[in-house]
């Protein structure tokens, strides 16, 4: 049991995608404009995520390695399509709002990453755990951020009025600049309380960078 | 003609792909060091994301629109992206080792970039001719190679100041991508899209 406690919690914020490995920008600076528009794309995401993270893990044995990448994707590409149907079917507005951001869930390399370090090699239920894990990690991250800006730009949260009439909303945390900003903002308060920590315990705190690419920046020597 | 420019200027500045789309943030915040290394990569994304823009175009016009396989675009795009680009790093090997040499590094960070696969799905969803597509992908790529360097340009720069630890890497990076977009906001009257 402590085993599936643990494949749960470390998504949600050891490992978080969002806070701690930085990957899934591009969805997180441009469907957070509200609480709402980040919870959906936050359940699609971990549907997305849970669903190929259990066919993946029950086909492990008969994937072959050579070509498990290829059928990796069409895997997540699958279910990518199978989930934007409902959206439009269920959700259209937000649907239309989250634009091109839900077919592009399949280069998401948050997913990618999880099938090929986690679901690949672990039993079904570890992995689904792990998924369900992950996907609320990343979740509650998109909550957080859309949550910020849509109350900075329009005075409330998930469409409810919280800082009264008088507020003026501040226009710009809904437009592009807003989640550069809120973004660079909270790497900036995840850093100074990571930088706090260390000076109690003394390990070694590195400042926040994109996981997925720098690596392979590195690995390539650029 | 006009409509060509016109169609250039707002995929490249109007609606910049890194700084109002929201494409490519990875190479905009993990390859953004130096200004060669930053045009190198905006140079060999705008090549993929040409010719992927014409190839994913050509499936869809031909293959999966007369068919009626559009739900299938998201499982095809993915798999012709991946396929094209090792395709591109093959051929660019054998036909010219100097472009190679300068391109070749920047291929494999590629296949996951979410601009290559933006592009295929906006020139589907907005249907445009060949001839669109081409131009939108070209200024489409101009502009994230623009949002590169500027970004580059300005993190060399800041090499030499004198920045707070916490803020230091990709919290400062966010900031000031902030700030150009709120500069790239400016052009939004250019072009009425």
């Amino acid at each position: 049991m402590r085993v599936y406690w643990g494949d749960l919690i470390r998504g949600l914020w050891k490992e978080n995608a969002i806070f701690r490995m930085m990957i899934g920008m591009c969805p997180t600076l441009a469907v957070t404009t509200s609480a709402i528009n980040g919870f959906t794309m936050g359940v699609a995401t971990t549907a997305v995520l849970v669903c190929s993270s259990l066919l993946i893990s029950v086909f492990r044995n008969v994937i072959p390695k050579q070509v498990r990448i290829p059928v990796f994707i069409v895997v997540i590409a699958t279910f990518v399509t199978i989930v934007d149907m409902l959206l439009a079917a269920l959700v259209p507005a937000i649907h239309k709002v989250l634009g091109i951001f839900v077919p592009l869930i399949v280069v998401n390399c948050m997913i990618l990453a999880r099938a090929e370090a986690f679901a690949s090699k672990m039993p079904v239920m570890r992995s689904i755990t792990d998924a369900v894990g992950m996907g609320f990690g990343f979740a509650w991250a998109l909550v957080l951020i859309g949550s910020l800006r849509e109350l900075l730009g329009t005075g409330g949260v998930f469409g409810i009025n919280l800082l009264g009439a008088n507020f003026v909303p501040w226009m710009i945390m809904l437009k592009p600049p807003g989640a550069f900003i809120t973004m660079g903002l909270i790497v900036f308060a995840i850093n100074l309380i990571g930088m706090a920590q260390s000076r109690k315990t003394g390990r070694l705190h590195r400042n926040l960078a994109p996981a997925c690419h720098s690596q392979g920046a590195q690995r390539e020597g650029i | 003609m006009q409509e060509f420019l016109l169609l250039m200027v707002g995929s490249a500045l109007v609606n910049n792909f890194v700084l109002v789309r929201f494409l490519g943030i990875c190479p905009f915040l993990g390859v953004t060091r130096q200004v060669d290394t930053a045009v190198g990569m905006g140079a060999a994304t705008t090549f993929v994301m040409i010719i992927s823009a014409v190839v994913t175009w050509s499936i869809y016009k031909y293959v999966l629109d007369p068919n009626n396989l559009a739900f299938l675009q998201i499982v095809v795009f993915i798999l012709v992206i991946a396929v094209l680009v090792q395709f591109v790093e093959m051929v660019l090997k054998k036909l010219s080792p100097a472009l190679y040499r300068a391109f070749g590094i920047f291929l494999p960070l590629i296949t996951t970039n979410c601009a290559i696969m933006g592009i295929a799905l906006l020139v589907v969803s907005k249907d445009y001719s060949l001839g669109n597509a081409v131009v939108f992908s070209i200024g489409a790529g101009l502009g994230f190679t623009l949002a590169l360097a500027i970004m580059a340009g300005i993190r060399e720069e800041l090499e030499f100041a004198d920045i707070p630890p916490s803020l230091k890497g990709t919290s400062v990076a966010l900031l000031i991508a902030g700030l150009m977009s709120l500069a790239f906001m400016g052009f939004s009257g250019l072009v009425a899209m």
